[in-house]
């Protein structure tokens, strides 16, 4: 039986081979700025990571033609970016709006695997770790994008929306319904 | 109305059920004292007062699963997780164990106590016995009972019925199979893990995708076919001349159009498994389940479910409620 895929929109290709003249190495510096003042203020995520706060985590958005090596070193993350291939103790593959969903909450992790959109390999027990800990921590990369633009929080939402509105990628908190 | 028993893995889980509707939400303390001990999920201890405060304000009711087998020498965690449940204000506790289950009645008589599925109590007698020896208000049964089987328990036991709906389909006697500890040695019963993912990989060799537990290879699926997970019960084998799921199909249960039947039958609450699922996912079943049983209650048709893409294989099953055993 076939797997029924989620239809996760692509990156669009002219976008992604724009990245390809993009310097890595001071990107990777703001993401790991980035990444720091988000685990400034979520610090439960780290701890929830338990015994894998220190692994490494390949993140290998599939339509980009970049990949990430994300080190949580238990509260004090780095991010390094790569065009060649990374090595670590896990990797997650998969369309740029499949893992931005994820941490998001607007997708099923699980799903996503069952349905071949999402695959994994190496330490499965850290990606279920990683998996959680996001999954508990409730982010929204837009709204800490903001919080550290401190005048420009205004002109950085709405190029978010922007960004959002032109390759599909949720870029915000899937925000779950209240109806009861 | 049905009572929708929902699971939260974490407290982001927790209140998205919450807020999706759930009557009430069942979780964990994050160790071995439940049976969904896995990386990253549950709850500590603040987490828990946390969580029953936040449902307890939305008028939702918290139960606190401490249904894994106490091993010897060791039971004073699981003492100390049935007072620290009763501290942190939950509405029941779950528990499988005889002797966790005496210990709870006898030192925190105030506190509600379910049996839990691990239990697998499959008939009155033994419902009734749990009931009048330890005071057990409601017993989840196991997955392998028929609709008419649960009206006929029903029958005869005035203790309160509660089964599963949705989520991964369990087909051994609970609380009994240690398959798990054949290839991993760690268990659902005694460590709280069933196939634990510390002993999972997965091998992709050309678009084919091989799924191994403890180095066994348990499934294997060409290119663009759902993804397992390698639960032993629901593994490929090749026995004889046969070769195909011997034991199970890696599929989920969804009973959502059986709801009709399960309340004729006397069912008082409905679960959903999957405490080891997203929060996205807890609010989609959630939502789906909680416009079921308000349209059952209304006298309305079921409405149709929309869940397909999340159950294990892409595929449900009715399961043992309608058999059709190979």
């Amino acid at each position: 039986m076939p797997a029924s895929s989620v239809n996760l929109p692509l990156f669009p290709r002219l976008h992604a081979l724009a990245l390809r003249g993009v310097p890595l190495a001071p990107l990777s510096l703001a993401l790991t700025g980035f990444a720091r003042r988000i685990a400034l203020r979520h610090p439960a995520m780290f701890r929830r990571l338990g015994d894998y706060a220190k692994a490494r985590f390949v993140l290998d958005p599939t339509d980009l033609p970049v990949s990430m090596l994300l080190e949580p070193l238990a509260g004090r993350p780095r991010v390094q970016l790569s065009r060649r291939a990374l090595q670590g103790d896990a990797r997650i593959a998969g369309p740029l709006s499949g893992l931005l969903g994820l941490v998001h909450g607007a997708f099923d992790g699980d799903a996503l695997f069952f349905s071949r959109d999402l695959v994994i390999e190496g330490d499965t027990a850290a990606v279920l770790a990683l998996r959680n800990a996001i999954d508990d921590a409730e982010l929204d990369l837009s709204a800490e994008a903001q919080a550290m633009s401190g005048p420009f929080a205004g002109p950085v939402k709405w190029l978010i929306a922007q960004a959002e509105a032109r390759t599909g990628v949720a870029l915000t908190r899937h925000e779950e319904d209240t109806d009861w | 109305m049905m009572e929708i028993v929902c699971p939260a893995g974490t407290p982001a889980s927790l209140r998205a059920a919450v807020k999706a509707g759930a009557h009430t939400v069942y979780c964990g303390f994050a160790d071995e004292t439940n049976a969904r001990n896995f990386p990253g999920l549950n709850f500590d201890r603040q987490e828990m007062r946390e969580g029953v405060a936040f449902a307890h304000d939305h008028g939702a009711k918290v139960l606190i699963a401490i249904n894994t087998f106490p091993r010897a020498g060791a039971e004073a965690l699981w003492y100390s997780a049935i007072a620290d449940a009763e501290r942190a204000g939950a509405d029941a506790v779950i528990v499988a164990d005889l002797g966790l289950l005496a210990h709870a009645a006898r030192h925190h008589p105030g506190l509600r106590r379910h049996l839990s599925v691990q239990a697998a109590a499959a008939n009155a007698d033994v419902i009734n016995f749990y009931g009048r020896e330890f005071g057990v208000k409601r017993v989840v049964l196991p997955r392998v009972l028929s609709v008419p089987e649960i009206a006929a328990i029903k029958a005869d036991t005035a203790v309160e019925i509660e089964v599963f709906v949705f989520g991964g389909l369990c087909v051994m006697a609970e609380g009994r199979c240690s398959l798990s500890s054949y290839a991993t040695g760690k268990s659902p019963n005694m460590n709280g893990v069933c196939s634990p993912a510390t002993h999972v990989e997965y091998h992709d060799d050309w678009g084919a995708l091989s799924a191994k537990l403890g180095g066994y290879t348990i499934h294997r699926v060409g290119a663009g076919e759902p993804a397992p997970y390698p639960t032993l019960c629901k593994g490929c084998f090749t026995a004889g001349e046969t070769t195909g799921h011997l034991f199970e199909d890696p599929v989920s249960l969804n009973a959502e159009a059986l709801i009709p039947q399960l309340a004729k039958a006397g069912v008082t609450a409905l679960k959903i498994e999957g405490r080891q699922r997203s929060r996205s996912y807890v609010a989609q079943v959630v939502r789906n389940f909680r416009a079921a049983v308000d349209a059952h209650a209304a006298g309305l048709p079921m409405p149709q479910g929309m869940l397909a893409s999340l159950t294990e294989g892409q595929a449900a099953t009715a399961g043992a409620y309608k058999k059709t055993w190979r």
